[in-house]
């Protein structure tokens, strides 16, 4: 029950909703409060907001961050240009290159790709909230020892997504690793070092 | 000028390394021994910056904010080829929220931009947000009066072609060693040729060969798509400009800035901290720059211009493509008798399509032509990438001698060793051919089954770049700080972690006491990240700067140590006489003895240093295995190993990053890329990156690096870069890789599965 209403709260994606009103300056959005019931009918009423900034509580690296969005606006330019954190980058700005993955609710999203108002009540984990009181997270550490970057404009997507699979499974092989990143993009093609460390990174856990 | 003498190592790893005296200016450091003798030359020294880039604590361009910014966006052509009659901008100017229109300009004079591709920027408009500016672009209306077009390099080159340019054009070189003739004629489209050094005579040369074969190779088009885009922040206040900048050449932008608006170069400040990515095409203002300038001065507020994805692809800089008629000579003993080479490119609507100077310098022949032609297309311009030229020339002539090879039935590396006069290379032959076990090649297409390995090898090499006008001081604080400072910027390559190493090593303490600040005009001077010219030209300049403040502390210690300077030497963290070690005290100590609170040293570049190089070139050979699917024509990389020569090496694991991606940039060129062009409408349909091909994680190969050191005793470093020479070899080891696995040559890339089902006669 939980897992549904966590998929509901989900909401439009924002391909399909940009698709569906044809324009990518699109204004208004209609702000689901409730879900529906069993006959169809609306629990609670919906309401429309927009244009204008709508100001949004959001959790946000532990902490709920108050900030005001166009609706339109994009979880990556919520991070970006209204709370500072600006470690999330946006490249493809289509969900082709993951240099914009953080989390939600633990599990790696593109931010460019979610609308900043579907967020809701969960939490938003970004590169800059990874290390625990000043501690460097294992994956950062070895991202150092590793050189797993060059420019470093893929860094935080790649220590975001390695990062991730290392909670999930703590024993990767190259190829989980592999797999695990295999969305992210780097032009300077840092990729063997950063399987390098993240291999490192798993063995330094245990 | 006064000189002395001083010994330094000559030879390469895994052959033998003597010593050389080299007579050098008296301010010369002594010279180092080789890097097993160093303490943090040579070593594997983390980034320094890694935690910045790690935490996302690293500020880019793209996410610096300023008070009161506005954002710029483009309207970009919407045909390929039109004389613009009118442009009205009354809705967009007022809009709420837009504080400025700048028209773009090609040439002086011109009330609207001539248009020559699609997509081309056309006015740039800045408002408080970027989706204001997006709104305005769109609200403007452009009267096109269009015209016949051509994107296609072949038919542009038809005397009846739609012309690109009517008259003549120049085009200076950027600082990214694309190499760029002037005064060349135009017919047509066709500008050229550019013949390079001619030597000996053709015809005698191919009648005295036993096998002569000509082919024609060919390379396509491949855009830079680094992650950050171009742009820039021009944030222009009464007492001067200060341009944040995604560059990689602090100075260029600068210069380029100070004489496009007229202003004294003290008054224009560019910064890069961090920068993503250039591989070339981010030298100079740009587009973008310009555009914000003329903005921000017009407005009075800061103005940010960063290119989308879109136009990054089109207007902001690609490979040009090229298509290389071959022909060579050889004798049944492997020598070459005569090189014809013939090539025609793209840089659309730019110049710089060269295939560069390989076939020209790399083996011994006594007979060579060639003749290089700039092919003008409606298609945005070309920039300096990764080795530009080199590139695309090693594809044609890495084949063509592989082919020569199988027709006198010598080894590819027997050729070689016949062929190539270059020390570094042959070391690098042996040794890479022992780590790859190359003695295990087979006949080409001898394999049985439905997926055949091939295994495939190709050399290159690269010109020693370096500029003496490079630049660092060293300062020495008394509360024991210790700074370099330099204009260089860093593209992601280690140049601030390299800076450190050397300083560190001269002044005998660790790289992490340093505070390196770069990627700033208001520090000195240093050249652009290209060519690979950068570590060759601001390490020496370093390390003579430390070693500079190094003897002023010295005079300054001397007394307290009741010693003379000469006879004291700094290592592990100490000052120490060399003849008593009792005599000493810590870095420290001697840093807080200063009677003045800091002292510094400013040293530039010196010119090599006299004396014979032991090969011209930096040069790599590179081995690659593969597998072809030949139901599926899909192609799957499985090694490459890797022998690369750059002077001294002085951080191993960022050279190591650095070969990785100029071969993983190399397959990609092989195997995916390729910029396509719609030839009914001119614009360029695969703009976004999940159509524009590239390698992801699942396609990386394991990747094996020999690393050698090649001391050639020419600075106080003797480093070079590493940044283009290890791009050049790999396509054309691949291609040769693909022949020996199906017993087809493929010879124009990328080689798609469908250009392999079409070899095996699949299609």
């Amino acid at each position: 029950m939980e897992n549904n209403e966590k998929l509901t709260k989900k909401g439009t994606s924002r391909r399909g909703f940009l698709k569906g009103a044809g324009l990518t300056t699109a204004g208004t959005i209609v702000l689901q409060t409730g879900v529906l019931g069993k006959d169809g009918k609306k629990t609670e009423e919906s309401k429309t907001v927009g244009p204008d900034p709508v100001t949004i509580e959001m959790k946000v690296n532990g902490k709920v961050r108050s900030l005001a969005v166009e609706p339109r606006s994009t979880l990556a330019e919520a991070l970006r240009d209204k709370l500072q954190l600006t470690g999330t980058k946006v490249v493809c700005d289509r969900g082709s290159c993951s240099a914009c993955t953080v989390w939600i609710d633990k599990s790696p999203v593109n931010a460019c790709m979610t609308f900043a108002m579907d967020v809701g009540d969960r939490e938003v984990t970004t590169v800059e909230g990874l290390a625990v009181d000043g501690q460097l997270h294992p994956i950062q550490e070895a991202f150092i020892d590793h050189d797993a970057m060059q420019c470093g404009y893929c860094t935080p997507g790649m220590i975001m997504s390695t990062a991730h699979l290392l909670e999930e499974n703590p024993n990767p092989t190259l190829e989980d690793v592999k797999h695990a990143t295999r969305g992210n993009y780097c032009r300077c093609g840092t990729y063997p070092h950063v399987f390098q460390a993240t291999l490192a990174a798993a063995k330094k856990i245990k | 000028m006064e000189k002395k003498k001083i010994k330094m190592p000559y030879g390469i790893t895994g052959d033998k390394i003597s010593e050389v005296e080299r007579e050098v200016p008296m301010n010369e450091p002594e010279g180092w021994p080789v890097n097993a003798e160093l303490k943090h030359v040579g070593k594997r020294v983390k980034r320094l910056d890694a935690q910045a880039k790690v935490t996302g604590a690293a500020q880019y361009t793209s996410d610096i904010q300023l008070p009161g910014l506005l954002v710029g966006k483009m309207l970009l052509a919407a045909h390929p080829s039109a004389e613009i009659r009118a442009i009205d901008t009354s809705k967009a100017e007022s809009l709420r929220g837009v504080y400025g229109i700048h028209m773009m300009q090609n040439e002086e004079g011109e009330e609207y931009p001539k248009v020559r591709y699609a997509g081309q920027p056309i006015v740039a408009v800045a408002a408080t947000s970027e989706a204001i500016a997006e709104e305005a672009v769109a609200m403007i209306k452009v009267d096109y009066n269009t015209m016949p077009f051509v994107v296609d390099v072949e038919k542009a080159m038809d005397p009846e072609a739609p012309i690109v340019y009517e008259a003549p054009v120049e085009q200076t070189a950027s600082e990214g060693g694309e190499e760029i003739e002037s005064g060349l004629q135009l017919k047509g489209n066709v500008r050229g040729p550019n013949v390079g050094k001619p030597r000996g005579e053709l015809e005698p040369g191919f009648a005295s060969a036993d096998v002569v074969l000509e082919n024609t190779y060919r390379t396509q088009v491949q855009t830079h798509n680094a992650l950050e885009s171009h742009g820039m922040i021009v944030d222009w206040k009464p007492d001067g400009v200060t341009i944040y900048a995604s560059t990689q050449g602090t100075q260029g932008v600068r210069n380029e800035f100070a004489d496009l608006f007229e202003l004294p170069r003290s008054k224009v400040r560019v910064v890069v901290e961090f920068m993503g990515g250039g591989f070339g095409a981010k030298h100079g203002l740009g587009t973008h720059g310009v555009a914000a300038g003329h903005l921000a001065k017009k407005t009075g507020r800061p103005v940010k211009m960063m290119a989308t994805r879109k136009e990054e692809q089109i207007s902001q800089g690609n490979r040009p493509n090229s298509i290389q008629y071959l022909k060579v000579g050889v004798k049944k003993n492997g020598e070459l008798t005569a090189i014809e080479q013939k090539s025609h490119g793209t840089a659309g609507v730019g110049l710089g399509a060269g295939v560069g100077g390989v076939a020209q310098t790399m083996y011994t022949c006594p007979n060579f032509r060639t003749e290089q032609y700039d092919v003008f297309t409606h298609a945005g311009p070309g920039a300096a990438w990764r080795a530009p030229g080199a590139v695309q020339g090693i594809f044609g002539l890495e084949q063509i001698l592989d082919e020569l090879a199988e027709k006198i039935g010598m080894d590819p590396l027997a050729l070689r060793d016949k062929v190539d006069p270059s020390k570094v290379r042959k070391v690098g032959r042996k040794v890479g051919a022992e780590r790859f076990a190359w003695s295990r090649r087979k006949p080409a297409g001898s394999g049985t089954g439905v997926v055949k390995k091939g295994i495939g090898v190709a050399q290159s090499s690269w010109w020693r770049i370096h500029s003496t006008n490079a630049t660092a001081e060293v300062k020495i604080f008394k509360d024991g700080a210790i700074e370099v400072r330099s204009g260089v910027q860093d593209i992601g390559t280690g140049t601030k972690t390299i800076l450190a190493q050397v300083v560190a090593e001269e002044l005998g303490i660790t790289p992490e006491e340093i505070m390196v600040r770069i990627g700033d005009t208001l520090f000195p001077d240093a050249p652009g990240s290209g060519g690979s010219q950068v570590t060759a030209s601001i390490t020496p300049a370093a390390r003579n700067a430390a070693y500079q403040v190094k003897r002023k502390l010295f005079d300054m210690v001397a007394d307290q140590l009741e010693i003379d300077a000469s006879e004291l030497k700094a290592e592990n963290g100490q000052v120490i006489s060399t003849k008593d070690a009792s005599k000493k005290m810590t870095f420290r100590e001697a840093l807080a003895s200063m009677p003045v609170s800091q002292v510094s040293a400013t040293e530039s570049r010196t010119k090599e240093y006299a004396g014979e190089y032991l090969h011209w070139d930096l040069g790599s050979v590179q081995f690659v295995e593969l597998n072809v699917d030949t139901e599926t024509g899909m192609i799957k990389i499985d090694k490459v190993t890797a022998a690369h020569s750059c002077g001294r090496p002085i951080n191993i694991t960022q050279l190591e990053s650095q070969i990785n991606g100029g071969i993983i940039q190399g397959i990609s060129y092989a195997l995916y890329e390729d910029r396509i062009l719609d030839r009914n409408t001119g614009h360029m349909v695969n703009h976004t990156l999940d159509t524009y091909k590239v390698p992801y994680a699942m396609d990386i190969p394991e990747i094996d690096i020999a690393l050698m050191e090649d001391y050639n005793a020419k600075s106080s470093t003797d480093a070079y870069g590493i940044g283009e020479p290890s791009n050049i070899a790999t396509a054309a080891a691949i291609a040769n890789a693909v022949y020996n696995a199906i017993g087809v040559r493929i010879r124009e890339i990328p080689i798609t599965p469908a250009k392999v089902l079409a070899a095996l006669g699949k299609a």
